[in-house]
């Protein structure tokens, strides 16, 4: 009986140090601690539409109940990685058929519309979040940030920075058809 | 030039490293005294070529040589003096180089001092702790070079994080790498005494004083780094439970039950191959924490700038030290004969217990710290453990402990009268009890764990008073015999009781600043005034001041008490413009009773422009948490200048007594 009890601590350092090396593999990355909103329902705003922009403004009601997911993207104007987004997220509202709700953080209306009528407009409603109200709560921490919330209203993911790598888009995308998202022209 | 100096020095005791690593060995099992005996010439070469190394790289801080890509990355020339030094192992690199230093350094002091041992015994230490030697030089030149030049050298250099430019986390890291490494030693005799299948008193005896010197240091460096999270990082809290905090609990951890249990094997020949488990396990731990932090496998506020290439280097290394040295335990211990035998209720029964609870603790936060990185290599979740457990866990576990450790000190070995003790122990049970109505009866709706912690703690103390007391029978017999028996009692006695109050004094610490803290975080305008804790705080505004390499904006509160103006502390807001970022200066107004506590930040939000978030926290009794930790340390220090512990080293003991005036010796 000894004999097998001294083997224990051996046994115990050789399983952690299997785990260890598995959390040295290279595409791990402890530090993405995923929102507190994911799986919870999302906070409670209602933003007005940005004066000299077409599309309404929008609130927490408008996020459920449209039949799919929404993808809820924190942009401004003065943000330079929003710009490189920018074609991305148009992409998904055109081809993939995405449901976009801008979050103008922080942005004065005259730079956001020039800079929507510039760039064009792929978003089906923008919110101007004009005091950072809305930012503090989705907790965010930083521009842009992106959220896709679901057709019952709960948060399902969360993508902090620009969405621009291959990675990225496509991690994006198979959240947004987890959440249900349907009818992309492929 | 210099830096290449380094460079070869390091390589040269990479060499000398290797060598020590098999010819004593061999000499050893062969009975070659010469070849046994090299080791001690080549464990102070080894000592020299590293400090030749440590000063080249040092020098490089000082001068500011940014062709050196390590000082380009974490130094400054506006950077004050002391931080430039204490730069020299603010990098990965560079902290490396003073792990290896100061694991030269344990090993020339076993050379030195370690005249009792026999050459056998001292060879194959020294052995094995050059392999340790080994792999960490290999680990550094190979993946970790701190004499990288630069070319073209930059004009100046990217500073070191400002929120390390602090004096007491510029003493944190040695004194914590002189513990941590400090229990290489242990291990090495540990490993030594199991391939020599020897393990007796005199094995324990010779261990003792390297196991009490690096857990003295152990103990210092945790306390200077709680001290520093408590007054820099400005949320007044002193311990996180942070993963890496945790790595360096654990060893204390475990290395306390070692002091313990190697008590047992001195006195007793018993509890020998749970004593040597402990030494492996100690170091073991100690290398997981370097591991961890140099790794990044987990989050931290405190890890190092991490390389998956560095972190599996680490891991063959643990792997080949931990896992070899595990199993060469679990074929050699079977082997051991069983010591000495006691009754369930003897002191060595007691330490048992001691030791049980201790390596429980450090089990639960080792699988606390471990657990979000096992759930999430199974079900993929990322979970952060954090206090809550810590608090359920821990807690309890400390308890019987501290129940115990006013206990042990009065049981005699073999077998104790448990009656007597009891009968000894009635007036210090009785107050205990008091101690907990009373504090029941000012907390009713506090939470119970404290009100009990904190009756427990004043029973440890009173009963290591009384323990004393009892020891030079204070009052049964004539005060000079009282005396007599005092200056008589060993200086491990003394120790013992140092170390136990000061446990007692840490609890009365952790207990009054978690249970009774009250805090108040306003948004201040010049004129708001805060009451908190029978103070009144008023903020008279914020001034922009310039140091060395900062500008900070400071906060000028006066505090007074009963109407009386009483101090005006300035908590700051430091910005640092070279590194791009900005750290919390706390004031602090220290009391006996409890920290008056002061920091600010900036508005999170720009509607509240003008005001300034105004954090403010009493927190009761929390100086005492540094003042056990220093009657630990002390304990322990006095410990170790016990005459037992030295018998046989005629150089040390010489020296020692000439400077202690007790005419006991």
């Amino acid at each position: 009986m000894k004999r097998v009890i001294v083997f224990i601590p051996f046994a115990i350092a050789i399983a952690i140090g299997v785990f260890a090396l598995w959390g040295l593999r290279a595409d791990r990355d402890p530090a993405g601690i995923p929102s507190m909103l994911i799986s919870k329902p999302a906070p409670q705003f209602d933003l007005p539409s940005v004066e000299g922009v077409s599309v309404p403004g929008f609130s927490t009601a408008d996020l459920s109940g449209s039949g799919g997911p929404v993808l809820v993207n924190v942009f401004a104007s003065w943000c330079v990685p929003c710009k490189a987004e920018h074609a991305v997220l148009t992409r998904f509202a055109e081809v993939n058929n995405v449901t976009l709700f801008g979050i103008n953080y922080k942005d004065l209306p005259e730079d956001a519309s020039a800079w929507l009528e510039n760039l064009g407009n792929p978003y089906d409603r923008i919110g101007s979040d004009l005091d950072g109200r809305a930012g503090i709560e989705w907790g965010i921490s930083g521009v842009p940030e992106t959220f896709i919330v679901n057709n019952e209203g709960i948060v399902t993911f969360r993508h902090v920075g620009p969405i621009l790598s291959e990675k990225a888009q496509k991690q994006v995308l198979a959240a947004l058809r987890d959440a249900g998202l349907t009818g992309e022209n492929t | 030039m210099i830096p290449e100096l380094g460079n070869l020095a390091l390589t040269l005791a990479l060499s000398v490293a290797i060598v020590q690593s098999f010819l004593p060995m061999l000499g050893a099992s062969r009975g070659n005294v010469l070849w046994m005996r090299s080791a001690q010439t080549s464990s102070i070469l080894q000592l020299v070529l590293i400090f030749i190394s440590f000063a080249a790289l040092m020098r490089s801080f000082i001068v500011s040589d940014f062709s050196v890509q390590n000082v380009a990355a974490n130094s400054h020339s506006l950077k004050p003096m002391l931080f430039k030094i204490a730069g020299t192992w603010g990098s990965h690199e560079g902290s490396l180089l003073l792990w290896v230093l100061i694991l030269a350094a344990f090993g020339a002091s076993v050379a030195w001092f370690g005249s009792n041992i026999p050459d056998s015994m001292r060879a194959r230490t020294l052995s094995v702790q050059a392999w340790i030697s080994v792999g960490f030089l290999s680990f550094l030149l190979l993946t970790s070079n701190p004499f990288e030049r630069l070319s073209p050298a930059p004009l100046d250099g990217n500073g070191l994080n400002p929120l390390l430019q602090d004096f007491g986390l510029a003493l944190h890291p040695p004194f914590l790498y002189l513990g941590y490494v400090g229990f290489s030693i242990v291990f090495s005799f540990a490993v030594a005494a199991l391939i020599e299948g020897r393990i007796d008193p005199a094995w324990a005896r010779w261990v003792r004083p390297w196991t009490l010197a690096a857990w003295i240091f152990l103990t210092i460096g945790i306390a200077l780094g709680s001290w520093w999270a408590y007054y820099e990082l400005g949320w007044g809290g002193w311990w996180f439970w942070d993963p890496v905090e945790n790595v360096s609990f654990m060893p204390w951890l475990v290395g306390t039950a070692l002091l313990h249990s190697a008590i047992v094997v001195e006195k007793r020949n018993a509890l020998k191959s749970w004593t040597v488990l402990l030494a492996i396990l100690t170091f073991s731990l100690s290398l997981l924490g370097t591991f961890i932090v140099r790794s990044g496998v987990l989050t931290s506020v405190h890890a190092f700038a991490t390389d998956p290439a560095r972190g599996l280097y680490i891991l063959a290394l643990l792997g080949i030290t931990i896992g070899g040295s595990l199993a060469l335990y679990a074929v050699k211990a079977p082997k051991m004969e069983p010591g000495g035998l006691f009754s369930p209720i003897s002191r060595e029964s007691g330490l048992l217990i001691n030791n049980l609870l201790l390596t429980t603790a450090a089990a639960t936060v080792l699988s606390g710290t471990l657990y979000p990185l096992v759930l999430e290599a199974i079900t993929g979740d990322k979970i952060s453990v954090g206090p809550p457990y810590f608090n359920a866990s821990f807690v309890p576990l400390m308890l019987p402990l501290i129940i115990i450790a006013g206990i042990g000190p009065f049981l005699s070995w073999k077998r104790a009268d448990l009656a007597g003790i009891m009968d000894r122990l009635k007036w210090v049970a009785g107050i205990t009890a008091i101690v907990l109505l009373v504090i029941w009866y000012l907390n009713t709706d506090g939470p119970i764990l404290g009100v009990i912690s904190i009756s427990f703690a004043a029973w440890l103390l009173l009963a290591t008073l009384q323990e004393w007391a009892w020891r030079i029978k204070l009052f049964k017999a004539p005060f000079s015999e009282s005396l007599r028996r005092a200056r008589h009692l060993p200086r491990s006695s003394y120790g013992m009781t140092l170390a136990h109050t000061g446990l007692a004094i840490c609890i009365f610490g952790f207990v009054g600043s978690t249970m009774w803290k009250s805090e108040s975080v306003t948004f201040a305008v010049p004129g708001d005034r805060v009451e908190i804790a029978g103070y009144e705080v008023v903020y008279r505004g914020v001034e922009r001041v310039i140091g060395p390499n900062y500008t900070a904006m400071q906060g000028s509160l006066q505090v007074f008490q009963g109407g009386e103006f009483v101090i005006e502390l300035n908590p700051e807001r430091r910005q640092y413009s070279v590194a791009g970022s900005s750290t919390t200066e706390s004031a602090i107004l220290s009391t006996l009773g409890g920290d008056l506590y002061t920091s600010i930040s900036e508005p999170a939000a720009d509607s509240a422009e003008g005001k300034w978030t105004l954090r403010i926290l009493f927190e009761p009794l929390v100086g005492f948490i540094w003042l056990g930790a220093a009657f630990l340390a002390l304990g322990g220090i006095i410990s170790l200048l016990d005459r037992r512990l030295r018998i046989g080293a005629p150089t040390r003991s010489k020296s020692a007594a000439a400077i202690s005036p007790s005419p006991a010796e």
